[in-house]
């Protein structure tokens, strides 16, 4: 049995770890209300920039002259994926189900006998993929010193990615990244970014625009912009998703510190207990023998 | 009383104008152009250049630095960046105008048709939105 002193050590410094996992877990709700906003407030552009985006390629689409960001270079041999992550740890199964998605992915990919490049944004992706798919990397973006995500990162990311593609680096371009539901469901998503695929459900009700100028020229325009809108879209989503799992991991963390207390404290009550009283019977016995 | 649309300015970022109005004055691709209520439905690109909204309490100016806008039921520019013509200050500017000097630098040793006027253009543009802000051109 441990002796009360251990016991009373013990249930201490559970006790601080359960304020330092309280205290995160407040934080990451702090957090998660502003990365919640920044995710709906960037919604409406990137509602219309798709609509708008899907019934100009709806129409230019099925032309030869279409842009080979839509149309693709026709084949599709060589595989990036780009994993998004968080920074941090202690977000629960946050990176690690991406992590995850994105090595079944490529492992199918790779069995198929394509070329697969990987492309991670933030670090913690890039510690659980490199073992085994170390050779495949061909890029790191690191976010640790951004506080709060902003276009021009997106922008950053796909700049270097449209730069790799028009050097016919790869065919086709998916991310990964954690679709926020709610603060206990995050799901780790697939999407295909290049070439650009877009929800049909735009098509029946579309206006006839005028456009200035010619619509090929606007959709190349607009093209590269999408790919950055759809990174950025994806990163709010991602940045909301880890602060969710971050929480939910954190209140467990919380729970399970106060049981553990709860259950040390009682076998310390007991202990102690015990020690009374066999120093009562050492006592008695003690008198007797006299 | 004069007729009003609906009319947007969303950033990446968030949504920054949402009002109705009576005509608004868009720095165009191709050129600047007023929409007003029932303008046929129409989408084009902009260029960096100010677009002023007119409202029934007076005239509001902003900066954009590119992006499209859509015409339909009513007017939604969807800007890459955006601000109030007043919060445009030097150095905003200078940060704008050396990135544009720095893509005009690629395009000179890229092989792509136009890119060079594509980059000289969106220099002079720049600094008629300076002339126009009453900054110093470079």
């Amino acid at each position: 049995m441990p002796n009360l002193k251990d016991l009373k050590n013990r249930i201490a410094s559970v006790k601080s770890t359960r304020k330092i996992t309280k205290a995160m877990q407040m934080v990451a709700a702090a957090k998660l209300r502003r990365a919640q906003d920044a995710a709906v407030a960037a919604r409406p552009y990137a509602d219309r920039f798709n609509a708008v985006l899907g019934a100009l390629s709806a129409s230019v689409g099925a032309s030869d002259s279409a842009p080979r960001l839509l149309s693709g270079t026709g084949k599709a041999d060589v595989q990036l994926l780009i994993v998004m992550t968080s920074e941090r740890g202690l977000c629960g199964g946050f990176n690690s189900s991406i992590a995850k998605l994105a090595r079944t992915h490529a492992e199918s990919l790779a069995a198929k006998g394509k070329t697969v490049k990987i492309m991670t944004v933030g670090k913690k992706g890039r510690e659980s993929l490199k073992r085994d798919f170390g050779d495949m990397f061909i890029g790191h973006v690191d976010l640790s010193d951004v506080k709060r995500i902003g276009y021009a990162d997106a922008q950053g990311i796909a700049r270097d990615v449209l730069a790799r593609f028009d050097a016919g680096d790869f065919d086709v371009a998916t991310i990964f990244y954690s679709k926020f539901q709610s603060v206990i469901s995050q799901i780790p998503t697939a999407q295909q970014i290049i070439p650009a695929t877009f929800d049909g459900a735009s098509e029946g009700e579309s206006t006839l625009y005028d456009y200035e100028p010619s619509e090929e020229a606007i959709l190349a325009d607009l093209l590269p912009r999408g790919v950055a809108t759809q990174i950025f879209a994806a990163l709010l989503e991602n940045g909301a998703s880890e602060q969710g799992a971050r929480m939910s991991a954190m209140d467990n963390a919380t729970r399970n510190a106060g049981e553990m207390i709860d259950k040390l404290t009682i076998e310390y009550n007991r202990s102690r207990q015990a020690v009374i009283t066999s120093e009562l019977i050492e006592i008695i016995s003690g008198a007797e023998a006299l | 009383m004069a007729e009003t649309m609906q009319f947007d300015l969303v950033s990446p970022e968030r949504s920054l104008v949402s009002t109705s109005v009576t005509s608004v004055q868009i720095p165009g691709a191709d050129g600047d152009m007023t929409a007003m209520p029932n303008h046929a439905p129409l989408i084009t690109t902009l260029r960096p250049g100010i677009l002023s909204v007119m409202t029934q309490k007076g005239t509001d100016d902003y900066v954009v630095t590119g992006g499209f806008a859509e015409i339909g039921d009513g007017l939604t520019i969807l800007a890459e960046s955006a601000m109030s013509k007043a919060d445009l200050d030097q150095v905003t500017f200078d940060r704008l105008h050396a990135e544009a000097v720095e893509v005009a630098g690629t395009a000179k040793t890229s092989d792509i048709a136009g890119a060079v006027d594509e980059a000289a253009k969106l220099l002079s543009d720049l600094n008629a939105l300076a002339a126009a802000a009453g900054l110093q051109t470079r």
